[in-house]
């Protein structure tokens, strides 16, 4: 395997996670590494733990056993909420769901966290807020209630609201799992920008040919446990594990069909034999 | 049909309502027709104004019994959703018991539990009849506020205290930014719903010697001693509290309307 780590000290890294949910075990050691500037997508099958990371880098979730580090702090050893309130001013955090706020216009969603928790004044916050909606080209909404907007454009304002507390880093949570097929890309546009603009970006993410064009490193998991990792090139040409072979297989359109039976009576292309004596 | 209409385009107000507004010209002139000749009238006429009066008494009751069962509520509701028990569980048993018990009982007990007046240094100060009724009518007020409260914070979603979490909020700001305001518009249609209830029953402070609106009647209806005119009281004492009450529950439906999408 080419070494694709760089000798700088990464900006998030993750060492033999474990986190269960009752008896139930979601994540069995996970290491993982993300650079300042890196993209790195995690893909794998649903119920495989990918959301769980990136909860546990942000501190909305405690593991049971392992490290996790980000920039300078250990959160893992965090245990005042205070503590973690300073480590989540860095770290922004998109949704599957959106979750903006219902009750608040597009831009003092926007506004809200910079002036109650980063102290700004007002002026200041909403000068960049309505930058930041002109980033994702949503401008034209700023006075909207979220309620009014269609889901690839609240999607667009959950990313500017993170982007609003100057994150060094931001988690995107199946962010276009929730989306139809065309307000993806809209979705997708924006998040390519960011990266392009060197933001460091983990993504966990069902869009297999959007991971592979914009992901520096993808992660392939599967029941709690990093299977297989390195360039988007390198796993999505030339994945080493089986599994990940397979699961590509079908992630990426080929179905996979099973061979079919030639006398099988109710496969439909056999029905016409019968269909006679009806 | 209902679906109908509300799709459609909104007719004029005098147009939507040709039927009420018919019956109530025909009430009027009823009155005028038959008013001056009528005794029953005339003697209603006469006493009108102690009506007016007693009606006004159970509106300051239920105005400051929904006005401190509001903010006692609040606080109560408020303990009932804290992380410690030793705080929730006093909540619960102060709504588990006001919210169980007759009101009568509760306006019977306040009365005649507290004392009618009070040694504050050297002055006494008087605890008046309605006092008590207004606080045996608040004590259930809070208890249901308290239960309103509880169950508007348990609707918003966990997303959003997750979302306000990974913004870098504090609980208390999560609770006051962005959890209260969401609640109180969800609070406000059974909170009116409430208010409605609560002034009917101030109908009940009569029984303990307040001279409230059905007091009044009482004593109109010995006084007059005409069987007409006592249906006719009692049939104005119904229109009073309905054409105060009514308007509330109107507006309550057209608030659950508006806020229903969110």
């Amino acid at each position: 395997m080419p070494s694709i780590e760089t000798v700088a000290e990464p900006l998030v890294s993750l060492r033999d996670l474990h986190l269960s949910f009752g008896a139930n075990p979601v994540l069995k050691g996970i290491d993982l590494d993300v650079h300042r500037g890196q993209a790195v997508s995690i893909i794998g099958p649903s119920g495989s733990g990918k959301s769980t990371i990136l909860r546990c880098i942000t501190g909305l979730l405690q593991p049971q056993r392992g490290s996790i580090r980000v920039g300078a702090t250990d959160v893992h050893t965090l245990a005042k909420e205070a503590q973690r309130i300073e480590l989540r001013k860095r770290v922004g955090f998109v949704f599957q769901q959106y979750n903006l706020f219902p009750h608040l216009s597009v831009l003092e969603n926007l506004v809200i966290a910079p002036r109650k928790v980063l102290g700004r004044s007002r002026t200041d916050a909403e000068k960049e807020a309505r930058a930041l909606l002109a980033k994702v080209r949503m401008e034209h909404k700023a006075d909207a209630y979220p309620g009014q907007l269609s889901g690839g454009q609240q999607q667009r304002v959950a990313i500017a609201r993170a982007l609003a507390m100057r994150p060094e880093l931001i988690l995107f949570d199946e962010v276009t799992s929730a989306l139809d097929p065309e307000t993806v890309g809209e979705v997708l546009t924006v998040i390519r920008e960011l990266t392009e603009e060197g933001m460091t970006c983990v993504l966990v993410t069902h869009e297999m040919r959007f991971a592979e064009e914009i992901s520096d490193i993808v992660y392939f998991t599967e029941n709690g446990v990093i299977v297989e990792h390195g360039s988007a090139a390198q796993i999505f040409q030339h994945p080493g594990s089986e599994r990940t072979q397979e699961f590509l297989r079908h992630a990426l359109g080929d179905p996979g069909r099973r061979p079919a039976h030639s006398n099988d009576p109710y496969l439909l292309t056999n029905l016409s034999r019968y269909s006679l004596s009806v | 049909m209902a679906i109908e209409s509300s799709v459609s385009a909104p007719l004029a107000w005098p147009r939507r309502h040709v039927g009420k507004l018919l019956l109530l010209a025909g009430a009027v002139l009823f009155l005028l027709y038959f008013a001056p000749q009528s005794p029953v009238f005339k003697a209603l006429l006469q006493w009108s104004p102690a009506l007016a009066v007693g009606f006004g008494q159970n509106i300051l009751i239920s105005l400051v019994a929904i006005g401190l069962g509001s903010l006692l509520g609040l606080l109560v509701g408020a303990l009932a959703v804290s992380p410690l028990r030793l705080l929730r569980l006093p909540a619960q048993i102060w709504v588990q018991i006001f919210r169980n018990a007759p009101w009568l009982v509760l306006i019977y007990f306040t009365t005649y539990v507290f004392p009618f007046e009070i040694k504050l240094g050297s002055t006494y100060v008087s605890f008046p009849d309605w006092v008590k009724v207004t606080i045996g009518l608040a004590l259930p007020a809070s208890a249901n506020v308290a239960e309103i409260f509880r169950g508007a914070i348990g609707s918003i979603p966990s997303t959003q205290w997750e979302a306000a979490r990974s913004l870098a909020f504090t609980r208390g700001q999560i609770f006051r930014s962005i959890i209260l305001p969401q609640c109180f518009k969800r609070m406000l249609p059974p909170w009116m719903n409430l208010y409605a209830v609560i002034t009917m029953g101030t109908a009940l402070a009569s029984l303990v010697g307040v001279h409230d609106v059905i007091d009044t009647a009482q004593i109109a209806s010995n006084t007059v001693n005409m069987t007409g005119f006592t249906v006719v009281i009692y049939l104005s004492l119904l229109v009073l509290f309905f054409a105060y009450c009514y308007p509330i529950s109107r507006l309550t439906q057209r608030l659950e309307r508006r806020y229903a999408f969110y």
